[in-house]
């Protein structure tokens, strides 16, 4: 499904602040896997993210989408059949335009949109846009000709992921997403994510400061450092694991403690 | 001393409405995507100087066409340099500015002014068929069918699946990306439409004033977005697309009186370029100070309180 083949990417080469956020990374995902990652700050995670998203083009190695080589396609190319959402709720929507508004733009990675630039949008895709927003059981389809701006961070949130998975993405990056979100939203975005995952078979990798969260959640952990994936577990062996395994096996992978400042260990 | 007549209210009405196409382009390049564009001086020009030779040879309403086109170009051009070079949004505007100079006074056949006099303007081909019928209203009467025309054609543009997607540009360049849509494509469209207004509205003038100078679209920019920011503070900058583009053209209108007014007051036409740079500057900087003085009046009464209750202790 997804692999990365020996990227790496440094920033500011050359400089003093010259820094190798990824260092040689290797990752295969299988159709359907739903990957956690956690990792000290730094450690490359949202790097990654954004080398899968097409942010930059990675210095070497090559990425491989559904068997397709991805690694110097643009980013609006592979957001097609990449959905990312980021910690900040504010970055996946447009204020100042209308819930209905932000959701026909995110259903222009449907193919049937193709073709269809000056078209307004029809009453059957405000009908499919009703429907949606009425999953999220935020009473969001009562408000689609509301500005975004007016929503909470945790209502954009849930909105922003609706818009990511419109349209079926072959990849979802979800980035610590709940992060920023007070703790009822967060699982109740949380719940959301896992059920549109789990009923559409998406494949997925999140980025979790909750340690307890990313054992639970999806069928494999990924743990990052320096840039690479440290430890890797899925299966009996995943089910087994505790909090407390896991920070040791962090520990045992990189000869010291998780370091991050905002690690949740219950 | 009467300062309203009719006919200062009714010739300023007109250049309202011609100008209020500047402005609209501001609406879509400043407002909308967000982006400074210098274009619009030079740009104004070349729609004029275009706008003049062909109603010279004899088309005056290909006129109207051909100086939309030449406009979108430059913005092209523009956005091209910003989009696909790396040139800085601003930068590439003054370059392409610059570099207009040349192209206008090309167009001109190297000469700093042309005179319409005797030509065919769609001004008098109006004005020979239903002049007495409107009383006079007749050029009002068809600026206000133009006007609304574009106006309508906007409205309905931004609408539409890609008029979406660049205010989205202009919005969240991030959740643009995400959604598949390229914003180099984006900002170029937004560029041309916007410049492709401002030449039409050059080509309106050159037609209206029956003549094209090389310097005519000095300090457009300015004045444009004079109108745009008085259309603003009417109307508001949060509402529906169609009461911001309402709203846009009643600040150019409006902006058109203040200069009436000002001109009957005996201002000397050449003070105008200050005035309209004071009421940009004032109408930009106003919500500014009004944030500033409305925190240096809590700071006030904050430290009389204050003062008070330490007074008591």
């Amino acid at each position: 499904m997804l692999k990365l083949n020996d990227i790496s990417k440094t920033f500011n080469p050359g400089t003093v602040n010259e820094k190798t956020a990824i260092d040689h990374l290797t990752l295969e995902l299988k159709d359907g896997d739903f990957a956690t990652i956690v990792g000290s700050n730094g450690a490359g995670k949202s790097t990654m993210f954004n080398a899968i998203a097409g942010t930059f083009i990675v210095d070497q190695g090559n990425i491989y989408l559904d068997g397709e080589d991805i690694t110097f396609k643009k980013e609006h190319v592979r957001s097609k059949y990449i959905g990312h959402l980021f910690q900040d709720p504010l970055k996946g929507t447009a204020p100042t335009m209308t819930i209905e508004e932000n959701m026909a733009l995110a259903f222009l990675r449907a193919s049937e949109s193709k073709g269809k630039m000056f078209s307004r949008i029809s009453a059957r895709d405000k009908a499919l846009f009703r429907e949606r927003l009425a999953r999220l059981g935020m009473g969001l389809e009562d408000r689609m000709k509301q500005p975004v701006g007016l929503l909470s961070g945790g209502q954009r949130q849930a909105l922003t992921l609706l818009m990511a998975t419109l349209v079926t993405p072959k990849l979802l990056l979800l980035d610590e997403h709940t992060a920023a979100l007070d703790p009822a939203t967060a699982e109740k975005v949380l719940d959301l994510t896992k059920d549109v995952v789990k009923d559409r078979g998406i494949t997925c990798l999140m980025v979790t400061h909750n340690m307890h969260q990313a054992l639970s959640v999806g069928n494999r952990t990924l743990m990052m450092n320096g840039g690479h994936i440290v430890f890797d577990t899925q299966g009996e062996e995943r089910a087994k694991l505790t909090v407390a395994d896991l920070l040791d096996k962090f520990k045992e992978g990189v000869g010291e403690e998780l370091d991050n400042d905002r690690v949740l260990l219950s | 001393m009467n300062i309203f007549t009719v006919s200062i209210f009714q010739s300023a009405l007109e250049l309202g409405l011609i100008y209020a196409l500047v402005a609209l382009a501001l609406f879509i390049s400043f407002t909308i995507l967000n982006i400074a564009d210098l274009t619009t001086d030079g740009c104004f020009t070349l729609g004029c100087a275009v706008g003049a030779m062909v109603t010279l040879a004899g088309h005056p309403f290909i006129a109207l066409f051909a100086a939309m086109i030449s406009g979108a170009m430059a913005g092209f051009v523009t956005a091209f340099l910003q989009t696909r070079l790396g040139v800085e949004s601003i930068l590439a505007g003054i370059i392409v500015n610059t570099g207009l100079y040349t192209v206008n006074i090309a167009v001109m056949g190297f000469s700093s002014l042309t005179n319409l006099f005797g030509c065919d303007t769609i001004f008098r081909l109006v004005e020979d068929r239903v002049s007495e019928a409107l009383a006079g209203w007749d050029k009002v009467a068809l600026l206000l069918i133009i006007i609304a025309v574009v106006a309508v054609a906007l409205w309905w543009f931004l609408g539409t699946t890609l008029g979406m997607s660049i205010r989205a540009t202009g919005d969240n360049a991030d959740m643009v990306k995400s959604s598949s849509i390229n914003p180099t494509f984006t900002i170029t469209v937004g560029l041309c439409l916007a410049n492709a207004l401002t030449g039409l509205s050059g080509a309106l003038i050159a037609q209206y004033q029956k003549s094209a100078d090389i310097n005519i679209g000095t300090g457009m920019v300015t004045i444009a977005l004079a109108s745009l920011i008085i259309g603003q503070s009417l109307i508001g900058n949060k509402g529906s697309t169609a009461r911001r583009i309402l709203g846009t053209i009643l600040g150019s209108v409006l902006y058109r009186f203040i200069v009436a007014i000002a001109l009957r007051l005996s201002v000397p036409a050449e003070a105008l370029k200050l005035v309209s740079a004071l009421i940009v500057a004032i109408a930009i900087a106003a919500p500014y100070a009004k944030k500033k003085f409305a925190l240096k009046k809590r700071e006030i009464a904050n430290y009389r309180t204050s003062g008070k209750e330490e007074g008591n202790a």
